[in-house]
């Protein structure tokens, strides 16, 4: 017989009790719900606590009103604490161009995040999170934007599959759609005399799962890798609250692709500025995307309380 | 633009350095395949995944319209196949059957899913 965990008896018993106290959280990582898999999206912030890093993340934005435009490379990292716990930790490095000015790099600021897994409903394929997001004032270069002050972001993010719609409606089932709703508060009203207003920040991906299709809806003939991609729109919109005018709504539009594969995941997408106060023209994104909780499932991929 | 490649290839590189793990266990297809229709009943339903898995946590069941059991409880993963769940079937009339399955992968990873398939009159 092949030897597996299975034919160790004390092993066995730590399977159970590991298998017990996952089914009591709930809590998986990785982005399940029932038989829905929800991979780690580009825009909107995953309604899941994961051990997961992108390493890296690099964009091309759009060029600004002013013409000026920005160039990203980040890493975020998340680290499940407990089942239904985590943390998020992330930076990037940035560089400006401007016309008429000399180009400018560096760090952006420190993004850091307290995570807390509201509810996993795996028959309904439904997600809820609960999230305190800070962006942290004076850790960044201010030349390419990093503020003066901290930002303080309650979130609720949430995820939903459709695979509990009636099977007669088979080609609707592999959709799914996350979002985020959330607002940000600067700790400080004004920079240099210009106001820093609360925002009500928001945003959805729209996905189309063709795993899913596979797995629960139809043997379409799909195989490796075209099986594994999920083609999605990614929207995200910050409006202000509070002392600026309402109507300085920002947002892009960013429709692309994710291959999911069972280590890590790529994902690209284009970046289209939602209005003109947004900036103009197209920029985009790629993304390398890595999971912890595969790649080490017995070390740095379990959550923390589950490391003695 | 370069910078960017690079970082990409060291990231990959970084993470291939890792131990050989394996990882959640997907359907990688069935048979009969998924929301296919056959013209005879299957004495078996077999189920393939993306990784191994570990007998005494996955199972499948087979049930009918009326939600009752169709399978034979007969669950079974080869000792030369430790990717593949196999369960026997009772004589099955035309109609639309339910395959709910449940796994874990060695790695102790739980999925699930489900799936239908039809035999024709």
């Amino acid at each position: 017989m092949r030897p597996t965990l299975y034919n160790d008896r004390r092993a066995l018993f730590a399977l159970a009790a590991a298998l017990m106290i996952t089914r009591i959280n709930g809590a998986l990582a990785h982005g399940m719900a029932g038989e829905r898999f929800f991979p780690a999206t580009i825009l909107t912030d995953d309604p899941f606590v994961a051990d997961e890093i992108s390493l890296p993340q690099a964009s091309l934005n759009p060029p600004a009103l002013d013409n000026s435009q920005l160039t990203n490379i980040e890493i975020d990292l998340s680290k499940r604490i407990t089942p239904n716990t985590g943390i998020i930790i992330g930076d990037e490095w940035q560089h400006l161009r401007a016309p008429g000015v000399p180009s400018v790099g560096g760090l952006g600021p420190l993004r850091t995040g307290a995570q807390y897994q509201l509810f996993i409903d795996g028959p309904h394929q439904a997600l809820g999170l609960l999230g305190l997001n800070v962006i942290w004032g004076h850790t960044g270069r201010t030349a390419v934007g990093a503020p003066d002050f901290t930002t303080l972001s309650p979130t609720f993010d949430f995820g939903k599959g459709f695979g509990d719609i009636p099977r007669s409606l088979p080609y609707l089932r592999p959709f799914a759609i996350t979002g985020n709703l959330g607002f940000n508060f600067p700790t400080q009203a004004t920079t240099a005399g210009v106001p820093n207003p609360n925002n009500f920040a928001y945003g959805f991906a729209f996905e189309y799962s063709f795993p899913y299709i596979e797995c629960c809806v139809k043997d379409i003939g799909l195989r490796p890798p075209f099986s594994q991609l999920i083609p999605l729109v990614e929207v995200s919109f910050t409006t202000p609250i509070s002392r600026a005018p309402a109507n300085q709504t920002t947002g892009t539009i960013q429709p692309g692709i994710i291959w999911a594969g069972p280590y890590f995941q790529i994902g690209a997408e284009a970046i289209i500025p939602a209005n003109r106060l947004t900036g103009h023209g197209y920029g985009g994104v790629v993304q390398l995307h890595f999971y912890l909780d595969d790649i080490f499932p017995r070390s740095i991929g379990r959550p923390v309380s589950e490391w003695w | 633009m370069r910078g960017v490649l690079m970082v990409f290839v060291a990231g990959a590189a970084a993470m291939s350095a890792a131990p050989p793990a394996r990882a959640h266990a997907f359907l990688d297809h069935a048979s009969p395949p998924v929301g296919s229709s056959v013209p005879a009943a299957p004495p078996v339903v077999t189920l393939w995944f993306t990784q191994d898995l570990e007998p005494a946590f996955s199972t499948v069941t087979v049930t009918n319209a009326a939600g009752q059991r169709v399978d034979l409880a007969n669950v079974q993963i080869p000792q030369d196949s430790p990717a593949e769940l196999r369960i026997g079937l009772k004589p099955l009339a035309p109609g639309t059957y339910l395959v709910s399955w449940h796994v874990v992968s060695v790695d102790t990873h739980p999925t699930e899913g489900t799936f239908t398939f039809e035999i024709k009159p």
